[in-house]
């Protein structure tokens, strides 16, 4: 079973991966934007978001998502980071996974803007992704890990 | 200025060991090219054409003497002793290894200071007024503002991977120094009908392939919702911003694309749901902002007084005399004077500094101008409080160090970016171009008579050099391999700013003066009584200058 980084910890993943071909019925598969649309009932379902697919579609059903994964096909264009940040602001609790061609390097941010399950592309990272989580004590924004800016908390 | 406390400095000291890291595994082989790339870049760190280029972030431009003698020593010691001021106010190496940065960036973090965000697709370096404080024109000054961006901004989780980069600039002075509207954003202090300051934000401006002037986004904004309002516009521009094409991904194609009213509104409806939150400013912030910017212990002076024995000084030695008239401004505290300190010898790339001088600058600093330093846009040090009195002691001083060249805002002060010495990104040269034009116009007398011109020379459509805003302005294009040199005159950084307009044909690097020359002949048969450059080519247009530089020999 595949692996990803859940809470700060390594755990088997309990989700099937996206697949855009596959049967919809089943209960774990993560669904693209479309797929979920077009599902009557989207309870219990997962949903996985593209660049350039906004999450407003979702915003009236947070509270029945168990799972959004953000998709970043490539490192450098960062309007995940957007996403997950307007999920969290709206009060989406479910589990908010990077997942694609994210780099460790970006954890730390990704963390920040709300994400709590990070899935790289190559798995054998996950040892070595997870400590980069801890590369920062401080911040000064405000963000979803830490709701207070640095000048609010400052002693 | 602004000092760290354990946060700023924890926060500083962690960067610099994730860089560390980030640096090792690269060297090793387990980062790839690409990977690399946007993380090297967001700590400063270009790949040139001759050697790697690692830009230090000067916030807003003030430094201390320690900080100064610390670069003199980086200079001497990882580089080729010397630096070059770049247009953003920072500070560049342009020969350090790669395996040596991390140690470099750790010498930095030891007097406070760090190369964060001064490149890659991110927020850039907040520019500001190299006068802040001491302007006689100031409504209030920007620095705390500036500071309260500069934290904000750094390592901002939500827009490190921007479309493209991002710069702010502030400004809180009638007569604009800082460019505000050639910038992503521009923030401006302004007063309302009863007396409150607030903040005009201006956004969608910039230079580049597509130059633009900014558009006023928010006529009057409340100063506790700064970031907040700032943080709604990065969003919109993080989600729409184009990510197609490189040209076309600055926030200025934005706004254009959707419309000053459209982009408004996006703004507006991101920040309903920011406004009022956790990151809207308290009064104890902005309040603990303004007392790292309060003044230094200037001595109660006779103006007057100090007016007049200066004067005597001037005239008993018209050398001293005239760079106090061109260098010097007048300062809001009697007896003081601002003094603009020249990088801008003729024979030295503009904005180039070596590490004597910046030893020789920490030194005059302490001693004449309470231990501060400032870096311009122009690529020029200012010294913003000094005795009247003291003028005479320290321009001696900077004659010694080469550093008295009286060209404050005249043709020779240009503002010139490293260009295809040292850039990759350059289509043509621009030093030699620089130099040819100083030389050429060595002569003091002509200098001053032709008054304030500003000259600027980009090495590409990067527009580093800010060609677009120059009076006078000169790009370097590839034509099939060979370098030529396009013109543009008419441009303007201030309050009434405008983007230069082409001229014509672009010309070989060697006519380059002789246009320059035919230019400014033509201005001077034109311009009536004291007009500057700039008011005659607006009121007579480009057409007679067109004409004469592009007259058929006889």
């Amino acid at each position: 079973m595949p692996k990803l980084i859940k809470h700060g910890v390594i755990v088997e993943d309990e989700w099937q991966p996206l697949d855009a071909a596959a049967e919809t019925g089943s209960g774990n598969q993560i669904l693209s934007l479309e797929q979920w649309i077009a599902l009557a009932d989207k309870s219990g379902r997962g949903v996985q978001l593209e660049p350039g697919q906004e999450p407003d579609p979702l915003f009236d059903h947070l509270a029945q998502i168990p799972l959004v994964a953000i998709n970043f096909p490539v490192l450098t264009d960062g309007r995940g980071f957007s996403y997950g940040r307007e999920l969290r602001e709206r009060g989406y609790t479910g589990e908010l996974r990077a997942c694609g061609h994210f780099i460790r390097d970006q954890m730390t941010y990704l963390n920040r803007c709300g994400f709590d399950a990070f899935q790289p592309a190559d798995e054998s990272e996950l040892e070595e992704a997870l400590v980069r989580l801890a590369d920062f004590s401080e911040h000064y924004q405000a963000a979803i890990d830490k709701p207070l800016p640095l000048f609010r908390r400052r002693l | 200025m602004y000092v760290y406390d354990e946060y700023d400095q924890t926060i500083v000291d962690q960067r610099v060991a994730q860089f560390r890291g980030q640096t090792d595994r690269f060297l090793a082989g387990k980062l790839t090219d690409g990977e690399f790339l946007p993380l090297r870049l967001q700590n400063g760190l270009y790949i040139q054409r001759l050697a790697p280029m690692l830009r230090m972030a000067v916030p807003y431009g003030l430094l201390n003497s320690t900080q100064l003698r610390k670069l003199a020593e980086i200079t001497r010691k990882f580089d080729k002793g010397y630096a070059h001021v770049s247009t953003r106010q920072n500070i560049q190496l342009n020969w350090p290894r790669l395996e040596e940065v991390p140690d470099i960036l750790e010498q930095l973090a030891s007097v406070q200071m760090h190369a964060i965000q001064t490149s890659g697709n991110c927020i850039r370096n907040t520019t500001t007024d190299q006068y802040a404080g001491v302007a006689t024109d100031e409504l209030e000054d920007p620095r705390p503002y500036c500071e309260i961006i500069r934290q904000w901004s750094t390592l901002h989780p939500e827009f490190a991977f921007l479309p493209r980069k991002f710069k702010i600039a502030v400004c809180g002075t009638a007569e604009d120094r800082a460019a505000i509207r050639a910038h992503d954003i521009g923030v401006e202090l302004v007063a309302n009908a009863s007396g409150e300051i607030g903040l005009t934000i201006l956004a969608g401006g910039g230079l580049g392939r597509t130059p633009v002037i900014g558009s006023v986004i928010c006529e009057w904004l409340e100063k506790k919702h700064l970031l907040t309002y700032l943080e709604a516009i990065l969003r919109v521009y993080n989600l729409h911003g184009r990510r197609d094409n490189k040209y076309k991904a600055r926030i200025k194609i934005l706004v254009k694309a959707m419309g000053v009213e459209a982009f408004r509104e996006a703004v507006e409806e991101e920040w309903t749901l920011l406004k009022d939150g956790p990151t809207t400013l308290t009064d104890e912030e902005i309040a603990r902002a303004k007392t790292f910017f309060t003044e230094p212990a200037y001595q109660t002076l006779d103006g007057s007084e100090a007016e007049s024995s200066l004067a005597a000084k001037t005239s008993a030695d018209p050398i001293f005399g005239n760079w106090v008239k061109r260098n010097t401004v007048e300062h809001r505290v009697a007896g003081y004077r601002i003094v603009n300190v020249s990088l801008k010898a003729t024979g030295f790339a503009p904005g180039d500094v070596t590490d004597t001088q910046l030893d020789v600058l920490a030194k005059l600093a302490d001693e004449y101008a309470f231990g501060e330093i400032r870096t311009t846009h122009q690529q020029n040090f200012v010294l913003a409080d000094v005795q009247m009195d003291q003028l005479y002691p320290l321009w001696q001083q900077l004659q010694q160090a080469g550093l008295a060249t009286a060209n404050n805002g005249y043709l020779t002060d240009i503002i010139c970016c490293p260009g295809g010495d040292y850039c990759s990104l350059a289509n043509a040269k621009s030093i030699p171009v620089a130099e040819a034009i100083q030389s050429r116009f060595s002569d003091l007398d002509y200098l001053y008579d032709l008054g304030p011109i500003e000259l600027n020379i980009s090495g590409c459509m990067n527009a580093c050099g800010h060609h677009h805003i120059g009076h006078i302005g000169i790009l370097g294009v590839d034509k099939k391999g060979e370098e030529f040199y396009q013109v543009c005159l008419g441009g303007s950084q201030s309050k009434e700013a405008s983007i230069g307009k082409i001229l014509g044909p672009s010309f070989r690097q060697e006519d380059m003066p002789d246009i320059v020359e035919k230019i400014l002949s033509v201005y001077l048969e034109l311009r009536i009584e004291d007009e500057i450059f700039l008011d005659t080519y607006r009121r007579t247009g480009i057409e007679p200058f067109k004409e004469r530089v592009y007259a058929k020999a006889d």
